[in-house]
């Protein structure tokens, strides 16, 4: 929860109006998020811990309850895809 | 048309084939045969304006290509427009032209990746396929240079039957450099390829082992934790149903050919249609309403054995060009699918390969010289 991630080298992350989502772009390949994944990535900026960035989705997504859960799983997907590195 | 134009999806990837000039020789380049009678090529203005207006209908991944690209000496202004326009941008290259100072000017002006083609793992085959004696250790030098810069970095091998031997070679080379993916693409048969093929296409023994060193070294990666990728094409003449070729024909790809022809792939120009031109025609029109660009959307024009297929909406009927080449009708199934009536032509060519005996020296290799020839002839 202390760890803080941010996106690998060669990653980026961004809004694409025409697809009316954001999309995660790396060499030759393009991964269409979801809304909730969208959301997660959009936080990870290599300065917030896990801890921090669950506080910030928790505000901004009152009725969405409680997001540890979520939001932990995602992130070791991410990682676990090379899209993300602990820093 | 209109009906079919809804359906249409925004073309998602950008390949902007800026020169069809390279140093090199490969037999198995994709660049069209006659590529020496075509040297027109769009200005710095005209490519800005073409990625302007791709960008604004939704292309995200953008690749500089060729030829090689590295001989446009506009190319850093090309790279910082593209990245300023919101572009992920990939520069694929042999590496011949390149220099430390030209990757870091690139890093500045916004470049996210480099790939570098290789055509081998040791130097004398290297050179040898390339028709380049300084082609190697140039491309070494450029790979270090890549991720010295930061950069992540693809290593590309066009794989056939003189260097399919040499997976394990290739991938522990690769894992040397500190490649972040690796595309061991087998050849496939178009342009100065199909020409070749003879003395390209593997067996299917040379395959089946290729096949298995590569996902023993996979696992052997997954087991250190190492994050290097490694995509293996494999070769559809071996498949006995077609690809999903380009995922449809005017469904994410458009290419933009040196003189400012648009393509649905970076194929398409051998077939028989009357492709438009950005010089001539916006790019909206060109994707949406263009009669090349509709030819072989939907599956109205499919006759059979496609039309009937429970199987059209995953394959598309393969590939159009292959259909072409092989039949002579790019309408008809392409000829990998068994159950197309010229599936002899892809078990020919598989036999012929079993009993092939062409060297090197035997192919036709991509040179200006040849492609007079052939092109007259």
């Amino acid at each position: 929860m202390e760890q803080i991630p941010r996106l690998r080298r060669g990653f980026r992350f961004q809004w694409e109006p025409v697809q009316n989502s954001h999309v995660l772009l790396y060499p030759e390949g393009m991964v269409k998020l979801n809304d909730s994944a969208g959301a997660i990535l959009a936080e990870v900026d290599g300065a917030r811990s896990v801890q921090l960035i669950i506080a910030s989705l928790e505000q901004k997504y009152p009725e969405a309850g409680p997001l540890a859960a979520d939001v932990e799983a995602f992130l070791a997907e991410a990682i676990r895809q090379h899209w993300i590195e602990w820093l | 048309m209109n009906e079919l134009a809804d359906k249409v999806g925004p073309p998602l990837w950008l390949l902007a084939e800026l020169t069809y000039r390279c140093p090199l020789q490969c037999p198995y380049c994709s660049n069209p045969i006659d590529y020496a009678s075509q040297k027109s090529e769009l200005n710095t203005e005209q490519w800005l304006d073409v990625l302007r207006q791709g960008r604004a209908m939704g292309a995200a991944q953008l690749g500089f290509s060729g030829g090689e690209p590295l001989v446009r000496q506009d190319l850093p202004e090309l790279i910082a427009g593209a990245r300023e326009l919101g572009y992920y941008t990939n520069l694929i290259t042999s590496g011949l032209g390149l220099t430390a100072d030209k990757v870091d000017t690139f890093a500045q002006a916004g470049l996210d990746h480099i790939q570098v083609s290789f055509q081998a793992s040791d130097p004398e085959l290297n050179n040898a396929v390339a028709g380049s004696r300084k082609a190697f250790d140039q491309k070494l030098a450029m790979a270090r240079a890549v991720k010295a810069a930061g950069y992540p970095m693809v290593l590309n091998f066009v794989i056939h039957r003189h260097n399919i031997h040499q997976m394990n070679d290739i991938l522990a080379l690769c894992e040397n450099l500190d490649a972040d993916y690796v595309e061991l693409a087998t050849c496939q048969y178009y342009g100065w390829a199909f020409k070749n093929r003879e003395g390209l296409m593997p067996s299917k023994s040379q395959l089946v082992k290729a096949e298995q060193e590569v996902n023993q070294y996979r696992a052997d990666l997954m087991d250190r934790d190492q994050p290097m990728k490694v995509i293996f094409v494999t070769p559809d003449y071996y498949e006995e149903r077609p690809k999903g070729c380009m995922n449809g024909w005017g469904s994410l790809f458009l290419t933009v050919a040196p003189d400012g022809t648009a393509l649905p792939c970076h194929s398409a120009r051998l077939l028989p249609i009357d492709f438009p031109n950005v010089q001539r025609q916006p790019l909206n029109d060109i994707w949406y309403h263009s009669p090349g660009f509709n030819h072989y959307r939907g599956d109205s024009w499919m006759p059979e054995p496609c039309r009937s297929c429970d199987e059209k909406g995953k394959d598309f009927g393969g590939c159009r060009c292959q259909a072409y080449l092989l039949t002579g009708n790019a309408d008809n199934a392409d000829p990998v699918c068994s159950k197309s009536p010229h599936h002899d032509r892809i078990l020919a060519a598989r036999t012929a390969a079993d009993h092939a005996t062409a060297g090197l020296e035997d192919l036709t290799y991509r040179n200006a010289h040849n492609s007079r020839l052939l092109y007259r002839g």
